[in-house]
């Protein structure tokens, strides 16, 4: 008795206030539920039935209504309801088939009431009418609904869903109807009063749906949750049952809450692997609006705590915890969401959204010389007061970039005219060197050059050449060239230098050398920039000449498309009769007047070292294993890579193939080719793409082509889809594909005339159709192959 | 002609104790070591299985179209018409889903190389000895490039499959012992480490065949005639069959059994329908107490557990079969011997259709539709007949079965009243599904005619089809369970 006196004494203040908290349950509960005045909350589970009131600090175990020594099933409880209006009044569902009413007011240690035997199988929901004090609903395992008058022994009415199990019931807020939701994917609603049939049923979701809630405006806005990991809301004011809103979820949907006070929001829980609780906006359906994390393990049981009050949110878990939730606590995964977008296109255009109000802030914006578009989005037509999302619109702005500066025409025509196989290396080298040269990117095109010349037989190094260009240089005296070189590059490379190691300065002055570069220019074809790369191959150390020529070109802009022309011309001799170093020669011939006019850093520099060089140049072999250039190969990859120019990489990663395949580590080959192969297939370059996946020796990426080959066709006879087999129809059993010029089945690829539908095997369709115009079939079409 | 030295071998350690075959057996050793080496393949096996006379199963050429499609799309697919298939084919639309989840698991787009599919599906089926799976799946392991050593024994594959095998190991025998650790010994194994999806794929798989091995068994699969008949490479010594199994399984013998049990067990059909028909009605009235109905399944899963197995307890794994795993010795009779505690797992807190799909679609993406699929097929299959009545009802029937299995493993449903099994599963059928689900490689062709004397063969498929299902969904849950607790 005296427990009971102070149940009922206890709902007193209508003020709620308190704090997330938590306590420990014996057991892990499978639902919670509050009573009106929200000061007090039942906890059910397998072997756990307990009442807490809650405090402003903490939660305070009540009553234990498990007793007995050894309790029955009865008290194993699926789900647990607080009656709303009698504060006494509870009724939970058993897994074993009961439904238990239990009455606080008993004076005796077992609080059972009623006990309702009638289901077969375990009830999955029992639910209260909100105003009829005596009417409890309870749902089944069995497919069965039940109605039970708390004044009788026995059920009133059953309901039969003629579908699967029932996994929630729930009354709407003011009338005699109410909505079950079922195992196999239907919601149905009934009539309390009309237990021979539904009033209305439709599918709601693939597969369970385990839980639905009434929004508690009568609005005739119920909310579904699915074992397909979607929150559907339906709007069943209409005829039909219309879904209004969808949320996806990552995990099924064990059950669904709208939160008080607030109309589009409501509570999710799942029924596996997630454990968080996310409270979403309806209409912004892809990111929570708050999420708890407090829970270890899934959360069972949802209830907010006061029916009007949307800041206290209570839960039961398997964790065998219970909290309370104070909504000013919630994580806002929007606040972590970055709020900023932006996005290459294709053609180099630059897209970016953001709030709008960073956008209107920003006063520093500069007018773009190119097409600047600003197209503002906005995702809600009018901001609601009590909107709490931080930011409701964004703005979206295109930068266009330059119309002739940046075509990307030579990636185009280069990805179409390289070859990357089935021709020697040296030829392959020497076509690739060419088409690059034809585009104008005269590095590129050395590049392939130098690669041909490195890793060709040694036999035909340009030996002869190479004296050529020495004896014509003349030769300045090496310490010379070494002080002359510090002045420009620093003490660093100063050091590196007198150790005499060629190559690593090479790679020094690379550095150095591309950092002016870009400093000096932001034009994004910085021809500068491949001068480097080139410097790598530095086997025959005239590239550095090259190199700093190539700067020049840069720094004098005028000159940039003239001059590597010019040196194109010379090249193409030297790849006839090996000269490679007299070419670069005259082109140092020319550029003297560049490195005169530009007294700074990079130009005066690379006289000197290109005269260094070729001096040093006799320390070395002309028959340098191949081996040896593989480092500086591969620096010379990354180097492109990074410019953004993977084209580059890719190709002569496969150009090259066994030569330099060890020296990359998979990893980065992997990521090269999917960059490459996601360039090509944004310019529909689709046979350029599967050349690339085919050569491409990294299994992730050879495995692209293995991937989606499902081809589904109709049947020619039925124009029903064929399932199993190409060629034969299962329904009509006749065969569907028979090619036209020869009558028999057509096994492998079949190509046919989108004019008259009419076809065959490639080969014969292309045979008869050299010598025919019409369609093979007879049917008179004029028919093309292309 | 390595084949023809390799049965001879077998013959003495042959692991079918066909007892009623056995005297046969003895004559075929004895006229094979006559002839040792110059024996010639006879014409194999009357049928796809050794309990079922062939004229009952259906014919391939005259199957109604549904059936003919299904096994034109089973050969089109795989290239030839297993056994299985054609004894499953009693049941169609049971077939139609097996036969789409199996093709899924083995060729369609996974987790695991193909290899490593059948390589886990000869580890599983040699789990329970079963030569039939073993020889199939030897040929498809070798067809899609599997290493030839690996079938040497499980030392000889890699590390990775290696570990596989102590979960192949529990969750065949005892899938109740199975516990996170478990999984994370896979999962957290440094280079040799499993994926999580890689795991689900791998525990469907060893599912799969444990309880398709218990099919084959209980069905009495004979053996493909390319996997005895030797016109496909594969290693001799894995032929396990007596030639003389094969084909005295059928014909003669049966029929007079037939004859022989009409009159002796005259009206058990009806007694059974007699019998659900009152635990229909009177189910309302007389209410058991909870402590009562806790006892009962207690005492029906002890009881299953000293249900005798089998006559030939001296049964030991043949050496051949027995090097694709280790400890051979391990097994469920060891456990009912030492009389330990099944501890309970209640089927409410961790059900297929809420928890255990939602884990395999999550990770294995639609395998946990099919397979849901698959058990909801097989739970609710039903033509309404026993025997040879109609109209019947026989989910009770088949909700007894179900759940007597699970009881078996432990699995107990809050809202059943396992007093129903004893009422509805006499002795003889018991021991059959025990054998079946337990030790499967001990069922004997007198345990399948033992039980339900008067039901159709095509029924008889059907209750095989079941046990089947609930077998490797109650091995799922554990294994499922098991890795859930891993990621919380």
């Amino acid at each position: 008795m005296e427990k009971m006196s102070r149940v009922t004494t206890a709902l007193s203040s209508n003020t709620i206030s308190g704090k997330t908290m938590f306590c420990h349950l014996d057991a892990p509960a499978n639902a919670i539920s509050v009573c009106r005045d929200a000061s007090q909350v039942v906890v059910a589970g397998r072997n756990i039935f307990k009442i807490y009131t809650i405090e402003e600090e903490q939660f305070v175990e009540k009553l234990n209504l498990r007793v007995g020594r050894k309790p029955s099933l009865n008290f194993s409880c699926a789900d647990v309801m607080w009656h709303q209006m009698e504060e006494n009044l509870l009724a939970t569902a058993a897994t074993n088939g009961a439904v238990v009413t239990w009455n606080l007011g008993k004076p005796s240690r077992n609080k059972q009431d009623q006990l309702f035997t009638e289901h077969k199988r375990t009830v999955n929901k029992v639910c209260f009418h909100p105003t009829e004090v005596y009417m409890l609903l309870s749902g089944s395992q069995d497919g069965l609904m039940k109605c039970f008058d708390l004044r009788k022994k026995e059920s009133v009415s059953t309901f039969s869903g003629q579908s699967e199990s029932v996994r929630d019931v729930q009354f709407s807020m003011k009338d005699f109807t109410f909505a079950a939701s079922f195992e196999n994917g239907n919601v149905q609603l009934w009539d309390i009063r009309r237990p021979d049939r539904y009033e209305r049923m439709f599918t709601a979701h693939t597969g369970p749906v385990f839980c639905c809630d009434w929004h508690p405006d009568d609005r005739g806005w119920l909310a579904t949750g699915g074992r397909d990991k979607m929150v559907k809301v339906w709007d069943m004011t209409t005829n039909r049952a219309k879904e209004i809103y969808c949320v996806q979820t990552i995990a099924s949907v064990a059950r669904v809450k709208w939160r008080p006070e607030k109309r589009f929001h409501l509570a999710t829980c799942s029924m596996m692997v997630d454990h968080n609780i996310y409270v979403w906006d309806i209409r912004r359906p892809f990111i929570p609006f708050a999420t708890f994390e407090e829970h270890k393990d899934v959360t069972t049981g949802i209830v907010w705590r006061h029916q009007h009050d949307p800041d206290f949110l209570l839960s039961g878990s398997k964790d065998s915890t219970l909290y309370q939730h104070m909504f000013k606590d919630a994580t806002r995964p929007v606040d972590k969401a970055n709020p900023e977008g932006l996005c290459f296109g294709l053609m180099g255009d630059l897209a970016f959204a953001a709030k709008e109000s960073l956008i209107n802030s920003d006063t520093n914006r500069k007018p773009y010389a190119g097409g600047d578009r600003r197209n503002p989005l906005f995702f809600f037509k009018k901001t609601d007061p009590t909107e709490q999302f931080a930011h409701v619109s964004s703005a979206l702005t295109i930068y266009e970039t330059d119309f002739d500066s940046n075509h990307m025409d030579w990636f185009v025509s280069t990805a179409q005219r390289y070859l990357l196989s089935g021709k020697p290396f040296a030829e392959l080298c020497d076509h690739n060197a060419k088409v690059a040269r034809e585009l104008k990117r005269p590095q590129v095109s050395t590049t392939w050059t130098m690669l041909r010349i490195m890793f060709s037989d040694p036999a035909n190094l340009p030996a002869a050449g190479l004296n050529h260009s020495l004896s014509k240089l003349g030769s300045l005296p090496l310490m010379n060239s070494f002080s002359l070189k510090d002045s420009g590059l620093g003490t660093e490379s100063r050091l590196e230098r007198s150790k005499g190691d060629n190559r690593q300065d090479n790679i020094h002055l690379e550095a150095g050398n591309s950092h002016i570069s870009n400093n000096n220019e932001e034009n994004e074809e910085t021809e500068g920039s491949d001068g480097p790369a080139e410097c790598m191959f530095g086997d025959a150390e005239l590239d550095d000449d090259d190199l700093y020529s190539m700067d020049h070109e840069n720094q004098a802009e005028e000159q940039e498309y003239t001059l590597p022309q010019e040196g194109f011309q010379l090249r193409h001799e030297i790849v006839d009769n090996p000269s490679a170093p007299e070419h670069f020669q005259q082109d140092k011939a020319d550029s003297p007047h560049v490195s005169g006019n530009e007294a700074e850093v990079p130009c005066l520099t690379p006289i000197e070292s290109f005269s260094l060089i070729s001096i040093s140049q006799p320390l070395f072999t002309h028959h340098l294993p191949a081996s040896f250039f593989c480092p500086i190969v591969r620096e010379m990859l990354s180097y492109y890579a990074e410019q953004g120019d993977v084209q580059m990489a890719v190709s002569v990663l496969i150009v090259l193939g066994e030569k330099i395949r060890k020296e990359i580590d998979d990893l980065t080959q992997e990521h090269w080719y999917m960059s490459y192969i996601d360039m090509l297939q944004r310019f529909e370059l689709w046979n350029v793409s599967n050349e690339v996946i085919k050569l491409s020796t990294c299994s992730a990426i050879t495995c692209l082509n293995q991937t989606s080959t499902t081809l589904h066709i109709n049947c020619s006879n039925c124009k029903r889809p064929m399932s199993s087999k190409g060629w034969m129809c299962d329904r009509c059993h006749q065969c569907a594909s028979i090619c036209a010029v020869c009558h028999h089945v057509v096994k492998g690829l079949f190509v046919w005339c989108q004019g008259c539908s009419h076809g065959g095997h490639l080969e014969h369709i292309m045979n008869w159709l050299k010598s025919s115009a019409h369609c093979p079939a007879g049917c008179g079409h004029l028919c093309e192959y292309t | 002609m390595r084949h023809a030295v390799a049965p001879a071998q077998n013959v003495e350690n042959n692991s079918i104790a066909v007892t009623d075959l056995f005297k046969i057996c003895n004559h075929c050793e004895r006229l094979s070591k006559k002839d040792l080496g110059v024996r010639i393949p006879r014409p194999l096996g009357n049928g796809p299985s050794r309990f079922i006379p062939e004229k009952e199963i259906l014919q391939v050429s005259k199957v109604d179209s549904r059936t003919q499609s299904i096994f034109e799309d089973a050969f089109a697919a795989l290239g030839r018409l297993d056994n299985i298939s054609l004894v499953m084919g009693f049941h169609p639309q049971y077939l139609e889903s097996f036969l789409r989840t199996q093709h899924y698991l083995l060729q369609m787009d996974g987790p695991l190389p193909l290899h490593y599919r059948h390589y886990i599906g000869i580890m599983a089926a040699a789990r329970h000895q079963c030569s039939y799976l073993v020889n199939l799946h030897v040929n498809d392991f070798l067809q899609v490039g599997g290493d030839a050593k690996w079938l040497n024994g499980l030392g000889e594959a890699p590390q990775k499959l290696q570990q596989l095998g102590e979960l192949n190991k529990i969750l065949a025998h005892r899938p109740w012992l199975i516990t996170k650790e478990h999984m994370e010994a896979l999962l957290k194994a440094e280079e040799h480490s499993w994926s999580l999806a890689e795991l689900i794929h791998a525990v469907v798989l060893l599912t799969h065949y444990h309880s398709l091995a218990s099919f084959t068994f209980g069905c009495g699969i004979t053996p493909e005639i390319h996997c005895d008949g030797g016109h496909t490479f594969r290693p001799p010594s894995l032929s396990q069959y007596c030639v003389c199994d094969i084909a005295n399984g059928n014909g003669h013998a049966n029929q007079h059994d037939d004859q022989l049990c009409d009159q002796d067990m005259c009206g058990e059909v009806e007694v059974l329908m007699e019998r659900m028909k009152q635990l229909q009605e009177c189910r309302d009235d007389e209410e058991a107490s909870q402590e009562e109905m806790a006892t009962r399944f207690e005492r029906e899963k002890t009881e299953s557990m000293l249900v005798v197995t089998s006559e030939d307890e001296e049964c030991v794994p043949s050496r051949d079969i027995s090097r694709h795993f280790e400890d051979p010795s391990y097994g469920y009779k060891d456990f009912s011997r030492r009389g330990e505690h099944v501890p309970t797992f209640r089927a409410q807190d961790y059900s297929w259709e809420d928890h255990g799909y939602s884990l395999v679609n999550r990770l294995y993406p639609d395998v946990g539709q099919m397979l849901d699929e698959k058990f909801q097929m097989a739970y609710n299959l039903t033509y309404n007949t026993m025997a040879t009545h109609k109209d019947v009802d026989t989910s009770m029937l088949r909700r007894a079965i179900w759940n007597y299995i699970h009881c078996m493993f432990g699995i107990r449903y809050d809202d059943y009243d396992y007093g129903e099994i004893n009422q509805l599963l006499d002795r003889s059928f018991k021991i059959y599904i025990k054998t079946m689900v337990c030790s499967p490689e001990k069922t004997t062709k007198r345990m399948y005619e033992s039980f339900w004397r008067q039901f159709q063969h095509s029924e008889k498929v059907h209750v095989n089809l079941l046990l089947m299902e609930a077998r490797m969904q109650a091995e799922l849950l554990y294994a499922l369970r098991a890795i859930t607790r891993y990621m919380t």
